[in-house]
């Protein structure tokens, strides 16, 4: 008898999340790439405060997004290497509750990642990051990244150059949800009037939808033989 | 002979690119049957069990497995089954006691059984008082025995073994045998590929020899020793190379 969709997500994210509490191999990592990042970006652009203002918008984007890709790769590559993917695949549970379940992990890793560097930006930067609209945004472009992340690793982590190729394919194609998400972003830090920005996050949630529909659609054909 | 077959394979074609792997094979297995599928690398017996397993679409040909054809009916096949492989297929942050419960829970097995199931296993397979422990704590031998516990938490018909005996010692491949003939003596149909010989005449019923894609033997054991069994596979096997 096949597994209802909801116990089969439940059951993954459940496992995924244990696993992580458990070795905090993935938030560590990330965790610790996105400080490194913000701190680098900060030296960078500390002679110029007025270009540190405009920056801080893609130097949030461009840390999650790399940080999210660290853990996406090992995320996905931890279930290929002992053939963990398969024993999932192989229960009778439908292809599209893996991905739900394995997109719920690397999101809300991502997610926690992207909140924790809202704090210490706010302090390096001398900016106000903790806003209700950069959480709203923050975590619509995490969620839209993350949905195309996963599909997209499933297909490289079978390849050898797995952690140089995923970026390669991926950023091309998030490029929507990162721009309107950088885009709404720095309106919001910028303090313009919600009229001139309000629209950014409406097509990230529209372009969420879009993504989240196609890569449900395409997992089934990306771990089918 | 067991009269229903439970595994029926027609005409059966694997192509990767155009280098094809199965070429127009036939098979039938039996409900109760314990087969070997035997042949060098690259014959196709890991392609072949991972087409039975629904993991691996046919190029041509027809599968059934209980009556439901693959890969149409995958989710009723999958409740049948049950696999085994050289990777471990369970999670080493977990210990046993977790891997178990979390297959159990995508198998759709009942809560409220669950964790009786999970004690009989462990139990059956030796490592009740291991359970707690993480996975990447277990030696090779302590591994595969969990990779059958996980594999028969549904308490399926069909067992499908890839080259189960890679890397364990003479101790853990003696447990391991005697876990595949308690498993037999259930009742359930086990098809097992391998490269250890000398095991096979002492374990199963059938010999099914895999040359270049299709069946060049098809044979009972009954009778046959280890000596018999490399003969017979090195003439089948050098007479495919020779074609």
């Amino acid at each position: 008898m096949k597994t209802s969709f909801f116990r089969a997500v439940s059951a993954i994210v459940r496992k995924d999340l244990r696993i992580e509490f458990r070795s905090r191999e993935l938030i560590s990592m990330m965790g610790l790439f996105a400080l490194l990042s913000i701190l680098v970006f900060s030296f960078a652009l500390e002679l110029d405060r007025i270009a540190r203002q405009e920056a801080i918008s893609g130097v949030l984007w461009v840390t999650v997004i790399f940080a999210s890709i660290l853990g996406l790769n090992r995320s996905l590559a931890a279930e290929r290497d002992q053939g963990n993917l398969d024993a999932m695949l192989l229960a009778p549970i439908d292809r599209p509750a893996v991905f739900i379940g394995k997109l719920v992990g690397n999101f809300l890793f991502s997610l926690l990642v992207g909140l924790a560097l809202l704090p210490v930006m706010a302090a390096l930067y001398n900016v106000n990051m903790i806003q209700p609209w950069v959480l709203l945004v923050l975590t619509l472009g995490t969620l839209g990244f993350s949905a195309i992340g996963t599909v997209l690793a499933t297909m490289t982590v079978q390849t050898r150059t797995r952690e140089s190729l995923l970026p390669i394919v991926l950023l091309p194609i998030a490029l929507p949800v990162l721009l309107a998400a950088v885009r709404a972003t720095t309106n919001i830090l910028s303090g313009a009037p919600q009229d001139e920005w309000i629209a950014w996050p409406q097509i990230l949630l529209v372009l969420d939808v879009i993504y989240l529909t196609l890569c449900v659609l395409l997992f089934e054909y990306v771990v089918e033989e | 002979m067991n009269a229903a077959p439970l595994i029926e394979v027609t005409g059966l074609v694997k192509a990767f690119d155009l280098l094809p792997i199965l070429r127009k094979l036939d098979l039938t297995i039996y409900r109760g049957e314990f087969v070997a599928l035997l042949g060098a690398n690259g014959a196709g017996k890991s392609t072949l069990l991972r087409m039975l397993a629904g993991m691996s679409k046919p190029s041509a040909g027809v599968i059934k497995v209980g009556g439901w054809e693959l890969p149409g009916e995958a989710h009723a096949v999958r409740s049948q089954i049950g696999v085994v492989s050289h990777k471990a297929l369970v999670y080493e942050a977990l210990s046993a006691r977790e891997n178990l419960r979390f297959f159990g829970q995508l198998y759709n097995l009942a809560p409220t059984a669950l964790d009786g199931r999970i004690d009989d296993l462990l139990g059956q397979v030796g490592l009740g008082k291991r359970g707690d422990d993480l996975v990447r704590t277990y030696s090779r031998g302590m591994l595969q025995r969990l990779t059958i516990a996980r594999a028969l938490i549904h308490n399926p018909d069909i067992l499908l073994l890839d080259e189960p005996y890679t890397g364990l010692d003479v101790d853990a491949a003696g447990v391991l045998d005697e876990l595949l003939r308690n498993a037999h003596r259930e009742g359930r149909t086990i098809v097992m590929t391998t490269h250890d010989l000398a095991r096979v005449p002492g374990l199963v019923s059938r010999v099914v020899i895999l040359a270049r894609g299709v069946i060049g033997l098809d044979t009972p054991t009954i009778g046959m020793d280890s000596v018999r069994l490399s003969q017979i596979y090195t003439e089948v096997t050098s007479m495919a190379s020779a074609r």
